[in-house]
């Protein structure tokens, strides 16, 4: 086994060596074979109907594994099958072992709705843990309603969505945007904002939110810069030398940044040059995690902030516990980060379900998800409520120069909103499965607006 | 300008004269210690809060136990520990990993706990810049010039008029002659804010005209801010900025917005509304006389309200004459915040002076930014220059050598941890490096295909996705950091509007020498004579005694070696990652074919034109840099449509067919 | 522009022996894959795999398109995908707006006022463009409620696009590697204004639940795949006979001709423009229509699919299957896409070599990157050569 001595050993080298990864359904004689004869031949084996069979458990991983979403997503992979690994030494689930089934959309919109569809039918997995972008969700989504799937979304969210097929364990802006901006209004005495993103639904959702939110508490339109960049943007002088000259309006001026990946690289960089300290002018990033820490030198950036629902820093047993597990499966130096904490709830919550309805048919299961409940790792319990999201509580942390953050502010349990009420169009909206059977219901006319979801 | 630091002298002896006393340094009486007297304020101490801080803090201060200034300074600085079974706080030593508790007001070690046993208390910026503003007065005479200068600092970030005195009494013991000046600066600054006497005060305003610098703006704007306002008439007594005209300075909509806002008008009716209204009083399937499938137009539905509001049932709506009405009978304004308005001029006079330099100093920026980015296009297209330029080889594994000369730059951060060597190293090894696999790419691929141009483009394409697959395979999907050295961090600032980080300095240095490098070697050297003649006719240089596959090689090698250096310098500015060179190769090629093929001042001029084309369109839009970099394409491609051959287009022969 | 003596049909397919061939395959080929698929009963290729193939198709389709603009033309665009991606932007505007209006007029329906059409409009933009923070219809939606006005977008937009950047391109003599930069950059161009949110297609999210196609939605996506796979497989054969057509006329003869010499068939008379013009258009339209069977298989479309890398990975399939030959194109692109969503889906074993497991997820680009140079370097004709090999030699 080849192991590497510097952190650059990619992500999926842990999984490698092993049988965690089994091969997806081609049998292994049908190498020599041509390219045509075995695609049909792994078709025709793989839809041979499987009866009446329950073991193993699959659990389907949709996940890119190349393309510009690796970078996020191969970490969330490994998780999931770390996961595994866990529930199956622990004896499995029904009585069965779990198989992880993974396969990799490349970062190709398309291939999310595609390998979704051959999870569901071909591979027969029970539930997919998936997704990192909206628009990957959002291809995925009519499959997994047309064939009655179930999807674990792991990432924070604009919102504007409730699936009845998918359960959302990131935040939704409610648990993320809105309590980071009051902590900019009443903690720092922030007056003038700076809205920074990298041009995608995330960012223009968010701080269309935001921008309500925020001249609903009296700030001004002038008050408010919005900029929207290209993904993997790198010239930032500009950007930055325009936030810096709003200080001349006299008011504080504060950064929320929806940049994403590595974008965010440049930019913080770009704002450590220009001597942009945490205490004039603070950054709060929605998107920067401890993985996106870890591709530049921090020293530069002390006290700006990001706010999430989980840091690695978090002081609790579980928490140590669930990082030395996470260090040990995958490496030294690798970091645990938000989306991750979403999965082990999500994994875990569902694993109680499946093991509470007795059967992984995917009616019964989601009715058990309703009120399902499970310990955060950085305390408190995590509630799945109808809506198909979870409470949370909002942590804002600093960076500190060691790439981690000191967590500085955490909230209660703060309940997902899927339709977010600072936008008149969703304000009357509203979302509960489990009493008004309805995703998207209209409580002005009383009316469900539509069964599947807005894709 | 000169006359602000007598100014600065004069308004404090008069007020250092006066408030002398309030100041005088009390010698409190240790009755209790600090510990106490911190419990009477646990949970706010324990969760610091901006909200709650002020509180604690005059709390502290009027019982002024000794001790005091230095718990608030640690308690600042996250030095200050709660023990969450008795609630006591405690300093603490880390010893290893344990922490070792240390009694506040005896200053003995208590216990040693883990850091679970115990929380941090970590008060975040705003509440540190509320304790560090109460601290000015401690620290502005403070022995340590580090203390004093944070204490400036907490002034400039938030100041208020309490803090003009301890300044100005401060100034006159200062010794730092750089302190000194900024003790000045910023008592001019809090006296324009904040000052009682109204002379000092213009004065300290008239004194920050033409003054470009941030906080000078931000005290001018402060003092110049308006609140917008309507009434029937113009209040007496308020500062009025200016009488906003309907129609001209806000629109007719607008206005009766504001009206609505301030409970001056009834809100109009929406088609929502009326739809809502009309819904509450359905009788027998019809509304108003109007059955209720015929109201699917919006001329029904208003002669249903019609019948409605004939009947008395509902109230009656605006009308588009008593919305221009209500507008007509009222007036709009602005007025100034600032009661007083001598202040409000000579602010506005100071500001309308500012203005003109702060214009100049705005297109120097971008003109800055323009040649920046004009510098890193250049630098990431100079490679291809030469080979696509001066060869006429398409390399679409252009890019990937540059990703190949970043990548270099981190391995060698591995085993060189001084930033400043490893540059020094990773420079020239990212050159060897690249240098070797164009060589190697030349000498196996590309010299089968010199004569089938395009099909270089697809090989070379093939070698592009083979090797940004195999970075990412051995380096991760990850970006991998890549720091620079602190003498180029940091920026190069001429004042607080102009100014350009170190790094991008760096970068224009290097294109710089690259620029005049290979002129050098083209115009100067034995080689450049030899690629130029090969280029311009093979057989004919073979024949003169010049061997073209050893030159072609060398070409090839030059230009992949100044992609793996770019490939550095562009790592130290921004990410280093697999997908890094696939971002410049189209803007390279366009900037090598907007420049003119074969010309390394063609590509040069290629650089500057698309680098102050793209800012120039920024600068007209600055929320979307996307589509400024859309526009920027669009432009040339219609630009090489009128002039196919570049900028700077090569004439007679040199040119080729 | 002198246009090429109509050959009678009879003459056309005996002296092409390979048309017949082709079609034939393809007929076999869609019919073994009919009576094997789920939809039709035997169950045997799975829904996602009907669909794959049917997607395949429309791959083929747009390369034979690119292997007479460049095999046949010398024309290397690197544009090609664009035109593939507005087709599927115009298909994919009148499924999402007709879809959404279903929803729209049924959710409506509730009320017990009837709506108004400007209520249901309202309605449509929001539930369509909430995703993007905005509530408007945009102009460029004007015609999405028709399926007739957008199918005429489909070969219209793309067409016209071609026409206007063709005749500035080629008027200017831009040719050679200047051309491919162009195109190039024309996708770029139009990658990047898609991606921006405000320009009325949904950004970053693009056009997406195009698979479920309005007033079909009792049928299954078992018997949908079929449809569309039958509809591409009848394109494609439709779109193979009239580019073998034109190819083997008087017309191909010009075109090959100023695809070796540009300069001496100018001398010769003939309007080189025009005539590049006219492939450069018909195979933008052809594009197009491929890319408009395309999308409602895939599901969604958004601005990624425009990006300058697909239009050279379509070069670099028909390099592969070998250029100047219609089959060549076709054999390029189903090998090389099969073959990659093969080997990324993980549906080849991992190799294990003792000291290094190889993962075909990590290194199939790397095989592919080299095996294209390969092919370049040592079969200039592609895999279509071997056929040659076969034939001319018994």
């Amino acid at each position: 086994m080849l192991r590497r001595q510097n952190d650059g050993g990619g992500p999926e080298i842990a999984q490698r060596h092993d049988a965690r990864s089994p091969d997806m359904g081609a049998p292994k004689d049908m190498t020599t074979k041509t390219f045509m004869a075995s695609l049909v031949a792994t078709t025709i084996l793989a839809t041979a109907p499987v009866l009446a069979q329950d073991c193993p458990v699959k659990v389907g991983v949709l996940h890119s594994l190349s393309g510009t979403m690796a970078i996020s997503e191969t970490t969330l992979k490994d998780t999931v099958l770390m996961l595994v690994d866990q529930q199956n030494a622990k004896g499995g689930l029904l009585g069965c072992p779990i198989e992880a089934v993974v396969v990799d959309p490349a970062s190709d919109w398309p291939l999310f709705a595609e390998k979704a569809r051959e999870l569901l039918t071909v591979n027969e997995v029970d539930v997919i843990f998936g997704s990192w972008t909206s628009v990957s969700r959002k291809s995925a989504l009519p499959v997994l309603e047309e064939l009655n799937g179930l999807m674990f979304y792991p990432v924070q969210y604009e919102g504007e969505e409730s699936s009845r097929n998918v359960f959302y364990t990131g935040a939704a802006p409610n648990q993320q945007a809105i309590p980071a901006v009051d902590y900019f209004l009443e903690e720092l005495g922030v007056e003038s904002f700076a809205l920074l993103g990298t041009d995608y639904v995330y960012p223009r959702t968010t701080n269309n939110i935001l921008d309500a939110y925020l001249k609903s508490k009296g700030v001004a339109a002038e008050d408010i810069f919005v900029n929207y960049t290209p993904f993997g943007h790198s010239d930032w002088a500009t950007i930055v030398a325009d936030v810096v000259a709003l200080g001349a309006g006299g008011k504080k001026v504060g950064v929320i940044s929806t940049i994403n990946g590595d974008a965010n690289i440049g930019f913080y960089k770009e704002l450590a040059a220009a001597g942009v300290s945490a205490d004039d002018i603070p950054v709060v990033a929605f998107s920067v995690g401890e993985e996106e820490l870890s591709g530049l030198d921090t020293t530069e950036l002390v006290g700006h902030l990001a706010a999430w629902n989980y840091f690695q820093s978090a002081d609790t047993e579980i928490n140590a516990e669930f990082v030395k597990a996470w260090k040990a499966y995958a490496g030294e130096n690798r970091v645990t980060n938000d989306p991750m904490e979403a999965h082990y709830i999500g994994f875990n919550m569902w694993v109680n379900a499946v093991t509470q309805a007795g059967t992984t048919d995917v009616d019964a299961v989601r009715e058990a998800m309703w009120g399902q409940e499970f310990p955060n790792l950085t305390g408190g319990t995590a509630v799945m409520l109808p809506n198909h999201h979870l409470t949370k509580p909002v942590l804002i942390g600093e960076i500190r120069a060691d790439g981690q953050f000191d967590i500085i502010s955490q909230t209660e349990e703060v309940p997902g909103d899927a339709w977010t009420d600072y936008l008149p169009e969703s304000a009357p909206l509203t979302s509960d499965w489990k009493d008004l059977g309805c995703g998207m219901y209209n409580t002005e006319t009383n009316t469900c607006v539509q069964m599947t979801s807005n894709y | 300008m000169r006359s602000i630091p007598s100014l600065a002298r004069l308004v404090a002896t008069v007020l250092a004269l006066g408030l002398l006393s309030v100041l005088r340094p009390v010698v409190a009486l240790a009755q209790d210690g600090l510990q106490p007297l911190l419990q009477e304020y646990q949970a706010e101490i324990a969760k610091p809060s901006r909200s709650t801080v002020e509180k604690v803090l005059s709390g502290l201060m009027a019982a002024d136990r000794p001790g005091t200034a230095e718990f608030l300074l640690r308690w600042q600085d996250r030095e200050v520990y709660a023990r969450p079974t008795d609630g006591l706080f405690f300093y603490a030593e880390e010893t290893g990993d344990a922490l070792r508790l240390i009694d506040i007001d005896s200053g003995a070690a208590v216990a040693e706990v883990s850091s679970r046993e115990v929380s941090q208390i970590r008060p975040n910026s705003g509440v540190r810049a509320v304790i560090a503003a109460a601290l000015v007065p401690f620290e502005l005479n403070a022995a340590d010039p580090a203390r004093r200068a944070a204490a400036l600092d907490a002034i400039a970030r938030s100041g208020d008029a309490s803090q003009i005195d301890p300044l100005s009494q401060s100034i006159e013991t200062e010794t730092d002659p750089a302190l000194k000046q900024r003790k000045e600066r910023l008592l001019t600054l809090l006296t324009a804010q904040f000052a009682s006497a109204l002379p000092y005060r213009l004065a300290a305003i008239e004194g920050l005209a033409g003054d470009t610098s941030i906080e000078a703006r931000s005290v001018l704007n402060q003092l110049t801010a308006r609140v917008p306002g309507v009434g029937t008439a113009l209040p007496t007594g308020a500062n009025i900025a200016n009488v906003l005209e309907v129609g001209t300075d806000i629109s007719e909509v607008e206005a009766y917005d504001r009206l609505v806002a301030a409970n001056l008008a009834p809100p109009r009716q929406s088609a929502t509304d009326r739809r809502d209204v009309l819904a509450q009083h359905i009788v027998d399937g019809a509304v108003g006389g109007v059955p209720l499938h015929l109201l699917n137009t919006d001329a029904a539905r208003a002669r249903a309200y019609e019948a409605l509001e004939a009947a008395g049932t509902v109230p009656p709506r605006a009308a588009e004459d008593e919305v221009a009405r209500a507008v007509a009978a009222h007036v709009f304004y602005e007025a100034y915040a600032e009661p007083n308005p001598e202040v409000t001029t000579a602010a506005e006079e100071a500001l309308s002076a500012t203005s003109r330099a702060l214009g100049l100093y705005q297109t120097l920026d971008l003109v800055l930014d323009g040649l920046s980015l004009a510098s890193i296009f250049f630098l990431a297209a100079i490679g291809l220059a030469i080979t696509f330029g001066v060869m006429g080889v398409i390399n679409m594994a252009h890019g990937e050598f540059i990703m190949m000369g970043a990548y270099t730059g981190y391995v060698v951060q591995l085993f060189i941890p001084d930033y400043t060597v490893s540059l020094i190293v990773a420079l020239p090894l990212a050159f060897v490096v690249t240098f070797g696999a164009g060589v190697a790419m030349e000498r196996l691929v590309i010299r089968h295909l010199y004569t089938r141009p395009l099909e270089t483009l697809l090989a070379t394409f093939g070698i592009s996705i083979a090797l940004q697959q195999l970075a990412k395979n051995i380096f991760g999907t990850q970006a991998r950091p890549l720091t620079a050295p602190d003498w180029l961090s940091g920026a190069l600032t001429l004042n607080d509007i102009v100014s350009i980080s170190n790094i991008r300095v760096a970068i224009f240095v290097l294109a710089l020498i690259f620029l005049a490098l290979l002129l050098f070697i083209l115009k100067r050297t034995r080689l450049g004579l030899e690629v130029r003649a090969v280029t311009q006719n093979p057989g004919m240089a073979a024949s003169m005694g010049i061997d073209p596959d050893r030159i072609n090689m060398l070409t090839f090698g030059l230009g992949s070696g100044i992609a793996g250096i770019a490939g550095v310098a562009i790592g130290l500015y921004a990410q280093v990652t697999s997908e890094m060179g696939a971002n410049y190769i189209v803007q390279s090629f366009m900037t090598v074919v907007v420049g003119g093929v074969g010309n390394v001042w063609g590509t040069l001029a290629g650089a500057s034109l698309i680098g102050f084309l793209q800012k120039g369109i920024e600068w007209f839009n600055p929320s979307n840099t996307l589509a400024a970099q859309t526009y920027m394409i669009l432009f040339i491609i219609l630009f090489i449509q009128f002039r196919p051959k570049g900028i700077v287009a090569l004439k007679g022969r040199a040119a080729g067919d | 522009m002198s246009t090429s003596e109509i050959a009678p049909r009879r003459r056309f397919l005996a002296e092409n022996p390979s048309v017949l061939w082709f079609l034939g395959c393809l007929a076999l080929f869609t019919l073994g894959v009919t009576v094997l698929s789920e939809g039709f009963g035997l169950a045997l290729i799975s829904t996602s795999m009907v669909k794959i193939l049917g997607m395949t198709l429309c791959l083929c389709l747009i390369a034979v398109a690119m292997d007479v603009v460049w095999g046949y033309c010398g024309i290397l665009s690197l544009g090609h995908f664009a035109f593939f991606g507005l087709g599927g932007y115009a298909i994919g505007m009148w499924l999402m707006y007709a879809r959404t209006q279903g929803i729209v007029v049924e959710s409506l329906s509730a009320t017990p006022i009837p709506p108004t059409e400007i209520e249901i409009e309202n309605a449509i933009a929001s539930q369509i463009f909430g995703v993007v923070g905005s509530n408007e219809l945009p102009w460029l939606w004007g015609f999405a409620h028709s399926l007739a006005l957008q199918l005429m977008m489909v070969v219209l937009v793309p067409g016209l696009l071609a026409l206007v950047f063709g005749w500035l391109a080629f008027r200017s003599r831009v040719t050679g590697v200047y051309l491919s930069i162009l195109t190039q950059a024309m996708t770029l161009a139009l990658s990047l204004y898609l991606f921006q949110n405000d320009t009325g297609l949904r950004g970053n999210n693009g056009l997406s639940g195009l698979q479920n196609i309005p007033g079909l939605d009792h049928l299954p996506q078992s018997s949908l795949s079929l449809w569309f796979f039958w509809a591409s497989a009848l394109a494609l054969g439709l779109g193979y006979l009239v580019f073998a057509w034109l190819v083997s006329g008087k017309f191909g003869s010009v075109i090959r001709a100023i695809r070796d010499n540009e300069a001496r068939v100018r001398f010769l008379g003939y309007d080189v423009e025009s005539y590049k013009l006219v492939i450069f258009t018909l195979t933008a339209v052809v594009s197009a229509i491929a890319g408009a069977l395309y999308y409602p298989q895939a599901g969604i479309i958004n601005p990624a699919e425009i990006a300058p890398i697909a239009s050279i990975y379509l070069a670099v399939w028909v390099a592969i299957g070998g250029r100047g030959r219609l089959y060549g194109a076709v054999i390029g692109a189903a090998v090389v896409s099969l073959a990659s969503s093969w080997f990324t889906g993980g549906g080849a074993p991992n190799i294990d070599l003792g000291f290094y497991t190889l993962n075909w997820t990590d290194w199939w680009l790397v095989l592919l990157g080299l095996g294209f140079v390969a092919v370049t370097l040592f079969f200039p004709r592609g895999i279509g050569g071997l056929f040659d090999m076969i034939v001319r030699k018994p």
